[in-house]
Parts: C-alpha cells; structure tokens; sequence
C-alpha cells in the first residue's frame, strides 16, 4: 500500500501547496536575485510550460508527441509575424495561442479520428515537426514574407516587438515583468490543469489512457475526448513559445528541430510522467544543467544529457518526482508503523465527503 | 406504437470470415426484460454472435434491431449511448484506478457529480464490493474483477445488458453467487448471457437459445433443452466423456 502519497498527490491540497510555492516564488524571486539569474529564470518558467503541455497530453491522455515543439514553433511564429504587422501585442498573444491549438486539432482530427495507431501518432508529429523546419528554414530570401513580417528563413526573426500593457503601444513591459508573465502563465497552467484532470472530462481523458475500449463500451467518444486534450497540449505549447519569442525578442526555426522536441521529451522522463510538477522540475533540472555545463570546456553538454537521460531510463524510470515519492512514504512509515490507519480515517473521510 | 416491438432483435444475420461461416441465418428475438443464456459447444459461434451484438464484428448481411433500431453499423461508442451494458469474456475494466472510479466513470456519463456518487455506491454496495472501492482494479482477483465489471455496467442503468462468460473463472462459490446477481439484476433488466458452464445455466436460466455451427439449433427452457437428444449429441455428449 503506497495510498499515502499517491493520494496525496491527486487531493486538492497538493495542487494548492505547489500553487502556494510558486506564488511565494513569484513574489519572493525578483527581490532574491539579481537582472542575469532572473532573465535565466524567466526562461525557465516559460520552458516549464512547455514541458508542462507534453507531461499533460502523455502522462494524463497517453499521446505521446514527438513534436510537441511544433506547436511551440508556431506559436512562437504566430506571435513574431502578428506582432510585426499589428504593433499592439494583445491580439498576437492570443492568436499565439489559438493558431497552434487549431493546428493541433486539425492534426488531432486525423490522427484519432482516423484511428491510427499509437506508432503512426508519433510517425506523423515527428514528420509534421521536421517538415515545419524544412519550410521555415528554407524562407530565407526577402520575397518570403506575411504582410509587414520577413520570415527569415534559418536567420530567424529578431527583434520582435515585446509585450506592451494592453491596448497602451508604448507601454513595454520590464524584464522583470516578463518574468512575473511567465511564472503566472505557469502557474494559471498548472492550476487549470489539475481542475480540469479533477472534472469529468479529465477522468474520462484518463480512463481513456486506461483503456480505450472500455470507455468506449461506456458511450464515450474516446476520439473527442483525446483530440480535446491533445488541442490543449497544442494551445499550452502555443502560449509557451509566444512567451519564447518575448524573452529573446527573437525566434528562429531551430525551435522547430528535432533536439527540441527530444529535450522535451527527456524533461518529461527525468521530471515524471503522470504528474504536472514533474515535467517542470525536470524541465529546471535539465536546463539548469545545460547552462552550467556549458560555462565548462571538459564535457560536451549533449553527452552528459545523453547519460542522464540513459541512467534515468535505467534507474529511475519513474522521474524524479514519483519517485521522491516513494521515498518519502518509505521514510514516514519507517518512523510510524500504524502511520496507514492514521492516514486511512482522514482519506475515508474525504471520500465519503465527495 | 405497438408493444410487440422486441428489444433486441436480429434478422437473418450472416457472418462470413474467408471461408468460415460463422453466424447463420440467425433470427434472434428478446424481449424487454427478458433474461436468455446462449449456449453451444466450442467454435458454435457465440463469441461471433455476441460480438456482433455489441459491434465489435460488421456482419456481411442481416440486420440487429435495438428496440427497432439498426444498429448494426455504429461507431463503437453508439451501443453504450443507446443503452446497451457489455461485459466483455476477459474484464474490461480501467486496470490503474480504482474500483470507485471505474464505477463511478459509467454511472457518471449521463448523471451529475452527486447523483453518480450516489449510483457509484450503491451499485457497489449491490454487487457486495463496496469494500474493496478504494483498491486498483488491475490488482484484483478475477471473480472480483468480475463482479467490479458487472457493477461498472449496470452502474449505467442499461435497459440491455450483454454478459460474455460472466462465470469464466470463477471458483464454485463465487459462481452460486453470480448467479443470484444475475437473477437480481434481471429484475430491473433485460440480460443476454453467453455461457458455456451448464451448472451455471441451471441456476440462472429461464429460456436457452443452443448455437450449433453458426446457425440456431433450438431455443427452449433449459430443462426441455437438456433432453433434447440432438443436443445432448452435439454438446453435452461431448462435455460429458
């Protein structure tokens, strides 16, 4: 029986911790730190989103994506070439979010209500990542250009407009405020997340995962269900990569490639799948790693993600945060061995109270 | 409308896979409320027949009617929809939650949050599995899973109910038990149960429809069936020796 932790970690009071740690960071963090980390920091807040809509559509709703960076590529697009031709940035924020979401439901429509198999899902993200980089990279020249905006080609955009207060052009936002941005968009995404995992679509979307032919057997659409949360996905990554395009004021079609879908996929094996914190420790994790690496000549960064990433698969297969788990009710029932019927009465409780 | 409208109903339904013709010509009729076991020897066709009755299998011709609808040609998810509860031969339950939710996930489609609480625990509390809610179904022993399925289907409150070898596997005990869920649950809904456990049959049915070869050989109540020479011959002959 490990009921303690896991149910702990599916209660209310589990969102509402994580959720209070991150509002703490968010106020706490820019008084902590100075311009650089906190610029750092900001990326990795809008990484973690990211990380955060693979960790939902795989470890909730069972698609594995190989090119959840797609979407986070368009989005960052959608932003850079909008913004260029609006100016104010308000509406470009949300068609970097709703252009990568229809994106998604297209392909989602096919994929599921097609019926293709788990292989050909990720067959045809990987191939619809690759082919996106292919295009955008080869928009090199001047005559490719959406109104006002050069696409750049393997260039990139630079120099993308940031965001402004709504409505106001010339009000720009601070770095500072980005980060408060990103870290708020993270938090708004988590906290969504676990209601929506918490309601009946959510459960459904999972029993899914569990079996599709049961939910099936039940009258549920499991295609509906499955192309709604892979939408979702597609609309979070979307809002990541418009954050991307901000913090760099650039974008280019390397975010397309095929070492950024990887990496996500890695923050979200290391981090846990099956939870929402694990995509972002990992995510932290990971790039925190990559950056400190990179100040030193000795090792190659990629070979010491490779071997993190094989001693992972190997002896953690479960991620960091289930298994931080594990230990700590192992620990807990170590120093009280009734601990279970001490737990058992208040959890009965809650679920006569439900 | 006239009230002899049969529930459930097949018309001259054919199954042909390559060669193998495994569904003949089988008129079919249930009525509302009706409890009926199928039976017949191995490669009879029942497993063909209830697949087609839950959609797994297309039939190259023929029709099935639910309450006079054609329901031959859904999307997988429609029956359930329609108000048809399957029990699949292996059980077909959500292995990584719990059994709560399993139920809770059929009572809750077409009911609010409390009123599926509500059906989640009485239905557990009917089928005797109230005590084990809070266990993974996927850790279950396989009477229990059994009867978590059952429960996970009539939680959906189904006119129609569709049971593939709700017995299979199932200890003596456990057997006498099931039995007298399904005379209980019949009370409230029509059930089509496919078996081959005769003793099983004894204590539940009331009328039998015998496959043999695809086709129907007899339908009768259970006594007269099993003295029936012919099938005597084809299918307890052979279980006996």
């Amino acid at each position: 029986m490990k009921r303690g932790v896991v149910k702990f970690a599916s209660s209310w009071q589990s969102a509402a911790l994580t959720l209070a740690i991150g509002v703490a960071l968010l106020f706490l963090l820019p008084g902590l730190v100075d311009d650089f980390t906190l610029i750092q920091l900001t990326i990795y807040a809008v990484m973690a989103i990211l990380g955060v809509s693979l960790g939902f559509i795989w470890g909730f709703g069972g698609i594995l994506c190989f090119g959840q960076a797609a979407f986070f590529g368009l989005g960052s697009y959608t932003y850079a070439i909008a913004v260029i031709n609006m100016g104010d940035s308000t509406v470009p924020f949300l068609l970097a979010i709703v252009v990568p979401a229809l994106f998604a439901a297209v392909l989602g429509y096919v994929i599921f209500y097609g019926r293709l198999s788990d292989v050909y899902m990720g067959v045809i993200t990987l191939t619809v990542t690759l082919i996106l980089f292919n295009l955008i990279n080869s928009t090199a020249g001047p005559e490719w250009k959406i109104g006002t905006a050069p696409l750049g080609g393997f260039n990139g955009i630079p120099g993308i407009p940031t965001l402004n207060m709504p409505g106001n052009v010339d009000e720009v936002l601070s770095q500072q405020s980005m980060f408060s941005i990103a870290m708020v968009c993270l938090l708004l995404v988590y906290a969504g997340l676990r209601w929506l995992i918490a309601s009946k679509i959510g459960r459904v979307i999972v029993a899914a995962k569990e079996n599709e032919q049961r939910v099936l057997l039940l009258g549920y659409d499991a295609r509906a269900y499955k192309l709604g949360c892979f939408t979702l996905g597609g609309a979070i990554a979307g809002l990541a990569g418009c954050l991307f395009a901000n913090w760099g004021a650039f974008t280019s079609p390397t975010i397309f490639g095929l070492a950024m879908s990887a990496q996500i996929i890695i923050w979200v094996i290391v981090g846990g799948l099956g939870t929402l914190v694990g995509p972002v420790v990992g995510c932290v994790a990971i790039q925190w790693l990559t950056t400190t690496i990179g100040t030193q000549q000795t090792f190659n960064s990629n070979l010491v993600l490779g071997a993190i990433l094989v001693v992972f698969v190997l002896l953690v297969p479960r991620g960091i945060v289930p298994s931080l788990g594990d230990v700590i009710e192992a620990a807990w029932r170590r120093r009280k061995p009734q601990a279970d019927s001490a737990i058992a009465a208040p959890l009965q409780q809650t679920e006569n109270a439900r | 409308m006239s009230a002899v409208i049969p529930l459930l109903e097949t018309r001259m339904l054919n199954v042909r896979f390559g060669g193998v013709h495994a569904t003949r010509d089988v008129n079919f009729s249930l009525a509302e409320a009706e409890l009926r076991c199928v039976i017949g020897p191995n490669g009879a066709g029942k497993s063909t027949f209830f697949k087609l009755l839950t959609g797994q299998t297309k039939p190259s011709s023929g029709q099935i009617l639910f309450r006079g609808q054609d329901i031959s040609n859904m999307q997988p998810h429609e029956p359930g929809r329609l108000g048809i509860g399957i029990k699949t031969q292996v059980p077909s339950l959500f292995n990584g939650l719990s059994v709560w939710e399993n139920v809770w996930l059929s009572a809750r489609r077409t009911n609010s949050n409390q009123q599926a609480e509500r059906i989640t625990r009485d239905t557990l509390e009917r089928v005797g599995m109230l005590a084990y809610k809070d266990n993974l179904a996927g850790l279950l022993a396989h009477g229990l899973r059994q009867w978590v399925e059952i429960a996970v289907v009539i939680a959906a409150d189904p006119p129609l109910i569709l049971l593939d070898e709700p017995a299979a596997g199932m200890s003596d005990a456990e057997v006498a038990r099931t039995a007298e869920l399904i005379l209980e649950i019949n009370r409230q809904h029509a059930l089509v149960v496919v078996e081959h456990d005769m003793n099983f049959i004894r204590m539940i049915a009331k009328k039998v429809t015998v496959l043999h070869q695809g086709a129907i050989l007899r339908e009768d109540t259970p006594d007269r069936i099993m003295s029936d020479p012919l099938v005597q011959q084809i299918y307890l002959g052979k279980k006996s020796h």
